[in-house]
């Protein structure tokens, strides 16, 4: 072997240890800073962490984009969703008036709340695109009570790390972490381009999560567990995704 | 010191072309898949089945609300796709800079890949182009260098196919955009990047056919070995070996 070769072997050698030993260090800090998404295990485990990671670093606390009111897609699509059942039937025909939302895990106050006492909350509007993991995408304005202020009223710890969501749907529950739990833009959505939430896009209640992707936006919301143990939640993967072979973190 | 073979590719070459190989094809095989639950593409912000596409692949869906003419759907795989397309960007990417980072710093871009000024004059590459065409077998000279052809693709795929289409991708990300609007806002909108995404990936694989079918011309096996091994066989050399200085490629 010349020596220019093996001067090169050697530092490829030593770029190599310095990559590993470096990798080390990172998944160290990565842990201790709530940078490792609850589906971190497996063989994707690795593409995963580094995508929240990266993610969490870049954008924790970024605005999605916003769009004009012209903007807004004329006729919108939802994906279809399993027959709802007749005590929905009972509740939509009751104008939703007892749609309860029950918000408990470390909070102060664990509540309940009716559909008026949160519309009596104070709410805020956006015009954001939901884009589904099959590839197509809508924009809509989106009305509601932003889950932070949720958050205040019932006093939730400051040790939480995420927030786990359940629909009215059997099995069908999700969580995200503080940073887009807090987000400014993240909605209990009751409205929808300025009327009430169509059944067939998540009302009464929808959790709207701008800068995920539309599975993490959970139709009919009934049920909030403010959480410092995400693993405790299922088979411990963070929502049902993961446990349907979908990844946890849907910002991409 | 004895005298051992001189090497045709050096190890962070070898090692940063197989990774990239493997990630392609994962990233091909699983993009594809993900387009096979909507197969249709738009222009702007967005699009779904209520609006009109700008084009749509005539495939089987593995949805059911597609639309695509066939009584079927196609068994749904979105969910490892995007875990493996995901991951496999990543060593993508890690790869890339690794190779573009000692590429540039070690001198293996300018002694290598970057085509000389008589390399570029139109009589040298017409006369490339037409020993291209004609499937002209390289000679021993090709056997330790890179002929201009090559090098502009190699150049072109590095820095403006990769780049482009690792754009693309995070410019679909609405995480990633909320940060970085402008990644996704300069290329027309959402649905513009997927779409830019999809013509990229076709660039791409356009690349890696000739690529194959450049080196089944050149002598398939003897490249493959040399770009795993990194010696060059005898038949590269034919014979002759070139009369050149060692320069420790």
């Amino acid at each position: 072997m010349s020596k220019l070769s093996r001067r090169q072997l050697i530092a490829t050698g030593v770029v190599t240890a310095a990559g590993a030993g470096g990798l080390a260090v990172a998944a160290g800090i990565a842990r201790r800073y709530g940078l490792v998404p609850p589906d971190s295990g497996g063989i994707y485990g690795p593409g995963e962490t580094l995508t929240y990671a990266a993610q969490r670093v870049l954008t924790k606390h970024s605005p999605a984009r916003e769009f004009s009111r012209g903007q807004i897609s004329a006729k919108p699509f939802a994906n279809e969703v399993s027959p709802l059942g007749d005590e929905f039937a009972r509740l939509q025909k009751a104008s939703f008036a007892d749609w309860r939302l029950t918000v408990d895990g470390t909070v102060a106050e664990p509540t309940t709340f009716s559909l008026a006492e949160l519309r009596s909350f104070p709410r805020r509007s956006h015009i954001t695109m939901i884009q589904c993991e099959e590839g197509w995408s809508y924009i809509a304005e989106w009305t509601g009570v932003p889950l932070s202020h949720v958050l205040t009223v019932v006093g939730a710890a400051p040790k939480a790390t995420h927030v786990v969501y359940r629909s009215f749907q059997p099995d069908w529950w999700e969580s995200i972490d503080m940073a887009d739990a807090l987000h400014p833009q993240t909605l209990l959505a009751l409205e929808m381009n300025g009327g009430q939430l169509p059944v067939g896009f998540g009302g009464p209640l929808r959790m709207r999560v701008t800068r995920q992707l539309g599975y993490k936006s959970v139709k009919y919301i009934t049920h909030l567990t403010v959480t410092d143990n995400i693993k405790q939640f299922g088979k411990g993967l963070g929502s049902a995704s993961p446990e349907a072979g979908y990844a946890w973190f849907a910002g991409i | 010191m004895a005298e051992t073979p001189r090497l045709r590719h050096s190890l962070w070459v070898r090692v940063t072309h197989w990774l990239t190989t493997l990630a392609f094809l994962a990233l091909l095989v699983t993009g594809l898949e993900i387009v096979v639950s909507h197969p249709r593409f738009y222009w702007g912000e967005v699009g779904n089945i209520n609006t009109q596409p700008l084009f749509q692949i005539p495939i089987p869906a593995s949805r059911a609300t597609v639309p695509t003419g066939y009584g079927y759907t196609l068994p749904d795989q979105n969910g490892w796709s995007r875990y493996l397309h995901f991951q496999s960007a990543w060593l993508l990417v890690l790869t890339g800079l690794l190779y573009v980072g000692v590429g540039l710093f070690g001198g293996h871009f300018r002694r290598t890949l970057f085509p000389s000024r008589s390399d570029l004059s139109a009589k040298q590459l017409m006369s490339s182009i037409s020993e291209h065409l004609r499937f002209k077998r390289p000679g021993p000279e090709e056997a330790w260098s890179y002929n201009v052809l090559q090098r502009i693709a190699y150049l072109l795929v590095t820095f403006v196919g990769f780049p482009l289409i690792i754009w693309t991708g995070v410019a679909m990300s609405p995480s990633f955009v909320s940060a970085f609007p402008a990644a996704v806002n300069v290329l027309g909108g959402q649905q513009s990047a997927r779409t830019l995404h999809f013509f990229l990936t076709g660039a791409l694989v356009l690349f890696l056919l000739v690529h194959i079918l450049m080196v089944i011309v050149a002598g398939f096996w003897s490249r493959v070995r040399a770009m795993t091994t990194g010696r060059a066989s005898r038949a590269m050399i034919t014979g002759r070996a070139p009369a050149v200085k060692q320069e420790g490629v």
